[in-house]
C-alpha cells in the first residue's frame, strides 16, 4: 500500500520536502509527523493519514511532491494498534540494541552490538557498484543522496567521499561544538518545555551556521540625516508613510554597485567569489513567529516611492504569514532596522551565504560640531557586519563611510558614477 | 537444555551459505536440518538433479540433431536405473560434500525438525526418535518452500510433482504439465528427450509469465516442434484415475470441454513457503497472508532474535537469492551494516533454449511507465550461433535513455544462463551502453551478442546493418 501526500489545505498543491522524519521500518501512529514540507508559504509537519509500518521511503529531502503523490510505502495498514508498537520506534531500537546474544558465551566470539539499522538506499537502483554501496553504507551515508560524476550519473568511492568531507564541513560549521547537556533546571524552580517552531528552529540553524563558519567584524558609523529626514517628513503623506529604510536600500544598492566585494558569495569548496550583478536587498522582518526575511528584487532599477510601496506590502505580507519562499530567497545583502525599537548600536549576524549585513539603529539629535559651533543634528547610527573572509578592514570602512555620506548628502552618489 | 549463539533451522543453499560465513566469523553455530546432510530442496529435489537431467536430454538432442550435418546415430538406449543412479551420485557427492563442510567448521548438525517454544528456544524433534530444548541468541529461519498441490486432484501414484518427476520412477509414454512456469518446462523437457509424449496446460496466454514474450517466444517456437501439445489459456477441470493413468477433463478459451489420458500428470503450479508448523505464532514473528515471512533490509522479522531468508522471505523463491540472503543476515549479526539491495537477481530458465534475464524487464518497465530504450540482438547474426546450427537466440537489452545506463538485460539461447552473468555485473556496477560496447568481447562466442546489442543501441552493430532513417 502506498502512503500519499495528504490533502493540506490552504489550496497548497505541492512542497519541497526538508525533512524526512521516519524510516523504512519504523512503525506509524495516525496523526504522527512524518514529513517536514516546505511549502510557498511555510514549513509544516505532515501527519500520516493512517497508520502502519513504512516499507519503502519513496521522497528525500529537497524532492517536490505534489498532493496524493506516494511519499512512502505502507504495510500492515490495517493492523490493530496493539500489533504494531508504535511509540517511538527509534528509542526502542536503541534499548534493544546489545543483542541479547546468550550471555555465557557473549565474549566467545564477535557478535557485535546492533547499533543502527541501515537501510536500503532511498532511491532504488543507485547507478554505484555494491562496494561502492557497501563503503557509504559502512560510513553512515545514504548512497541514494550522494551525486554521482561518472557516465550516467555513476557513483564512485571517490565520489561518496567527497559527499562525506562536505557533510563533515558544513556539520562542523552549523554546530561547531557539540551540544553540551543543559543542567536540570528544575533544581532551581519551575520551568517550562515549548516546541521551536519552525521558524525558530531555521532561524537557530541558519544562524548557528552563518556565526560558525563566516568570521565576522562589525564596524560602526553614524551619519547625519537631518536633511534627509526633511525630505522624507515632505513626502509623507497619510496615504503613504515614507520610512527611512527605503532610501537607505536605495543608499546600500548604490554601494553594492561601488564595492562589488559586498555584492558576492564565497565558494570554498572551489575557492571562488561568487560575484553577482543583480541587486536584491533582504529586510528584515519582526513578525509573531520571529524573523523573516523577504527580499526585495532589483533594488537598483526602482524608485525611492516604488521601493516604499513594495516594502509595505512585503512586510504587511510576512506578518499575514503570506510570504513565499520566492520572495525570502535570492537575496544579496540583509538591512536589519530596529530604529523604530530603539538602541544604539548592535552587532548584526551575516544573513549566509551573504556577505554583509547594515543594521540600523534609532537616530538621535546630537550636538555636531559645524562651522565653529556646536549644532543640533539628527544622527543614525549604522552598524556594519561583514565577512572577513574576503572583505578586508579597510574596504568595511570605506563602504560603510561611503554609506553615511552619501545618506547624509545624497547627490553624493551621483557625482561619483 | 542446550545452548547456542546462531541456530540455521533449514540447510538449504540459503541456510548452509549463512550457517558457513557465521561459523567462518567465529560464531558458534548449530544446524536444524531433516536430511542428513546439508543441500535443501536445491540439491536433492530440484535445481541440482534437473539440470543433471537436462544435461542428459541436451545430449540426446544434439545426437539427434547432427543428423543435420550428416552424422547418424542409431536411437539410444536407456538404463533408467543407471540414469537415475548417476543423477542421485550427482546429489550424495554435493551433499556429502557439504555435510564434511559443515563438519570442519565445528557446525553443530542436529538431523531433526525445530519448532519455536519461544523467542530464544527452539524444540528439536530428533530423526533419532529423542526431543532437545535448544536456547539460542539468534536464529536464522530459512525452511524454504515445497510444491503447492491442487486440493481437486485425485490421490494418485499418477500424479506427480517436481519431486516425484526427479525420482524417476518410470519413463511415461505420455505426460500432461499443469502449468506452464520453468518447473513444468524444464522438467517436460526432460522428459521429452527421454522419450515422453509430452501435453502442457497453462492457464494464462503465454509459457513462462515473468520473461519477456520476445525471449518466451523463441522457445515457444521451439517447444511447439518438440511437444505433443501446449494447450494455453486453458483450464483442467476434472480428473480421473483410470488403470493406466488419469484422464483429464479440460475447459479451452471457448468454454468447450475436452478430454485426454495421460500415464503421468506433473503438477508444477508453483511453490508455497515453509511457514507452517514451526512454532511460529509463538515468537513475535509476522506473516503475509500468502505465508512469507515478513523481514527488513537486514532479513530480520518482527522478532529481533529471528531472521529469515530464501523462499521463506519471499520471492523470488531462487537458491541464489537464498545464499546471498543469508550473507546479509549472519553479516547484519555480527553487527556488520549490510543491506538486503541487490539491483538485478538473475533468472535462468533452463529450458532448451534456455532463457536467462535479470534487472528490469521490458514488460516491468512499461508497467512502471518508465520511459526506456530496448535494444535487441538476434542471433542469426552471431557467427558463433551459426557454428552450433542454434540461431534461436536473442539479446535485448533495456537502458535508460537518458543516462545510457543499462537497467535490464534478457538473454534467450543456448547458454544463456551462463552468459547473464555479465548482465548482472553490468547492472551492478551501473554500466551504461558505452562501458559494454567498449568492452572488449572474444570471438567467436555468443557472449559477443552482448558487446553488439550495447553497440545496436548507438546504432551500429557490426553484424546489423540498418539503413539510416
Amino acid at each position: 500500500m502506498e502512503l500519499k501526500l495528504p490533502n493540506l489545505g490552504e489550496n497548497i498543491t505541492q512542497g519541497t520536502v526538508t525533512k524526512v522524519l521516519v524510516a523504512a521500518g519504523e512503525s506509524i501512529k495516525k496523526g504522527q509527523n512524518i514529513l517536514e514540507l516546505e511549502t510557498d508559504k511555510a514549513v509544516l509537519e505532515v501527519p500520516s493519514p493512517q497508520e502502519g509500518v513504512i516499507g519503502k521511503v519513496l521522497i528525500k529531502a529537497g524532492d517536490i511532491v505534489k498532493v496524493g503523490a506516494p511519499v512512502f510505502e505502507l504495510s500492515g495498514g490495517n493492523a490493530s494498534p496493539s500489533a504494531t508498537p508504535v511509540a517511538a520506534p527509534k528509542a526502542e531500537a536503541a534499548k534493544s540494541a546489545p543483542a541479547p546474544v546468550v550471555a555465557a558465551q557473549s565474549a566467545a566470539a564477535p557478535v557485535a552490538a546492533l547499533v543502527a539499522t541501515p537501510s536500503a538506499p532511498v532511491r532504488a537502483n543507485v547507478p554505484a557498484a555494491p562496494s561502492v554501496r557497501l563503503f557509504a553504507r559502512e560510513i553512515g551515508i545514504d548512497i541514494g543522496v550522494v551525486p554521482g560524476t561518472g557516465a550516467g550519473g555513476r557513483i564512485s568511492i571517490n565520489d561518496v567521499k567527497a559527499y562525506a568531507k562536505s557533510l563533515n564541513t558544513s556539520r562542523a560549521a552549523s554546530s561547531g561544538i557539540a551540544p553540551v547537556p543543559l543542567p536540570d533546571f528544575t533544581k532551581w524552580g519551575q520551568v517550562r518545555r515549548e516546541p521551536m517552531n519552525n521558524v525558530r528552529r531555521k532561524t537557530a540553524e541558519h544562524l548557528s551556521h552563518a556565526w560558525n563558519s563566516i568570521p565576522h567584524v562589525t564596524q560602526f558609523e553614524k551619519t547625519d540625516i537631518t536633511e534627509l529626514e526633511k525630505l522624507r517628513k515632505r513626502f509623507t503623506s497619510d496615504k503613504r508613510k515614507l520610512s527611512i529604510t527605503p532610501f537607505i536600500l536605495k543608499v546600500v544598492a548604490a554601494a553594492l554597485k561601488q564595492f562589488p566585494q559586498f555584492n558576492s558569495a564565497v565558494d570554498m569548496t572551489t575557492n571562488e567569489i561568487v560575484y553577482k550583478s543583480y541587486i536584491n536587498i533582504g529586510v528584515a522582518v519582526d513578525t509573531d513567529r520571529g524573523l523573516i526575511v523577504p527580499v526585495l528584487k532589483n533594488v537598483d532599477q526602482k524608485s525611492i516611492m516604488q521601493i516604499s510601496d513594495e516594502l509595505t506590502q512585503i512586510a504587511s505580507r510576512a506578518r499575514d504569514r503570506k510570504t513565499t519562499m520566492e520572495e525570502m530567497t535570492g537575496g544579496c545583502f540583509t538591512i536589519s532596522n530596529l530604529g523604530g525599537i530603539g538602541g544604539t548600536f548592535f552587532t548584526p549576524i551575516v544573513n549566509s551565504p551573504e556577505v554583509a549585513i547594515l543594521g540600523v539603529s534609532r537616530g538621535v539629535m546630537e550636538p555636531l560640531y559645524m562651522e565653529n559651533q556646536f549644532v543640533p543634528r539628527l544622527m543614525l547610527p549604522l552598524s556594519l557586519s561583514y565577512d572577513h573572509r574576503i572583505i578586508d578592514g579597510a574596504n568595511g570602512a570605506r563602504f560603510i563611510r561611503w554609506v553615511a555620506e552619501a545618506i547624509s548628502q545624497p547627490f553624493l552618489m551621483d557625482l561619483e558614477k | 537444555m542446550s545452548s547456542v549463539q546462531l541456530v540455521v533451522i533449514g540447510a538449504g543453499p540459503g541456510g548452509y551459505a549463512a550457517a558457513f560465513l557465521a561459523a567462518d566469523l567465529g560464531m558458534e553455530v548449530a544446524i536444524v536440518e531433516k536430511e542428513n546432510n546439508p543441500g535443501g530442496v536445491c540439491l536433492y529435489r530440484g535445481c541440482i538433479p534437473s539440470k543433471a537431467l537436462l544435461h542428459v536430454a541436451k545430449i540426446m538432442s544434439e545426437a539427434k540433431h547432427a543428423a543435420h550435418f550428416g552424422i547418424e546415430y542409431a536411437a539410444p538406449k536407456i538404463d533408467i536405473n543407471k540414469l537415475r543412479e548417476w543423477k542421485q551420485s550427482v546429489v550424495s557427492k554435493l551433499t556429502g560434500g557439504l555435510g564434511q563442510l559443515a563438519k570442519a567448521r565445528k557446525i553443530r548438525y542436529i538431523q531433526g525438525e525445530a519448532s519455536f517454544i519461544n523467542s530464544t528456544t527452539l524444540s528439536i524433534k530428533k530423526t533419532d526418535g529423542t526431543t532437545e530444548e535448544l536456547t539460542f541468541g539468534k536464529a536464522i529461519l530459512a525452511t524454504g518452500s515445497r510444491p503447492s498441490s491442487i486440493p481437486t486432484l485425485p490421490q494418485s501414484k499418477h500424479i506427480w510433482n517436481s519431486t516425484a518427476a526427479l525420482d524417476m520412477e518410470i519413463i511415461p509414454e505420455t505426460m500432461l504439465v499443469i502449468g506452464g512456469g520453468y518447473i513444468g518446462m524444464e522438467l517436460g523437457t526432460a522428459y521429452h528427450e527421454l522419450g515422453t509424449k509430452i501435453s502442457i496446460v497453462e492457464m494464462l496466454d503465454g509459457l513462462l509469465p515473468g520473461a519477456d514474450r520476445d525471449l518466451a517466444a523463441v522457445l515457444n517456437k521451439r517447444a511447439q516442434g518438440m511437444f505433443h501439445k501446449i494447450m494455453l489459456e486453458t483450464k483442467v477441470v476434472k480428473t480421473v484415475e483410470t488403470a493406466n493413468g488419469i484422464l483429464v477433463t479440460f475447459a479451452g478459451k471457448d468454454g468447450k470441454e475436452f478430454s485426454e489420458e495421460y500415464n503421468k500428470v506433473l503438477v508444477s503450479i508453483g511453490r508455497r513457503p515453509n511457514s507452517e508448523n514451526i512454532g511460529i505464532e509463538n515468537t513475535k514473528v509476522k506473516v503475509t497472508s500468502r505465508g512469507f515471512v515478513e523481514v527488513d533490509a537486514q532479513r530480520r522479522t518482527a522478532d529481533e532474535n529471528i531472521y529469515a531468508i530464501g523462499d521463506i522471505a519471499g520471492d523470488p523463491m531462487l537458491a541464489h537469492k537464498a545464499s546471498h540472503e543469508g550473507r546479509v543476515a549472519v553479516e547484519s549479526i555480527a553487527g556488520k551494516r549490510v543491506a538486503w539491495e541487490p539491483q538485478a537477481i538473475p533468472a535462468v530458465v533452463f529450458t532448451d533454449p534456455e532463457i536467462a534475464w535479470c534487472g528490469i524487464t521490458e514488460a516491468e518497465a512499461v508497467k512502471a511507465g518508465k520511459t526506456v530504450q530496448v535494444v535487441k540482438f538476434p542471433w542469426g547474426a552471431s557467427g558463433r550461433a551459426l557454428t552450433l546450427d542454434r540461431q534461436d537466440g536473442l539479446t535485448k537489452m533495456i537502458i535508460d535513455p537518458e543516462t545510457q545506463r543499462i537497467l535490464g538485460v534478457g538473454i534467450v539461447g543456448v547458454g544463456a544462463g551462463e552468459m547473464i552473468s555479465e548482465g548482472v555485473l553490468a547492472i551492478e556496477m551501473g554500466c551504461v551502453a558505452n562501458d559494454l560496447k567498449l568492452s572488449i568481447h572474444p570471438h567467436p562466442t555468443l557472449s559477443e551478442t552482448m558487446m553488439e546489442t550495447a553497440e545496436s543501441f548507438f546504432g551500429h552493430s557490426t553484424h546489423i546493418y540498418k539503413p539510416k532513417k
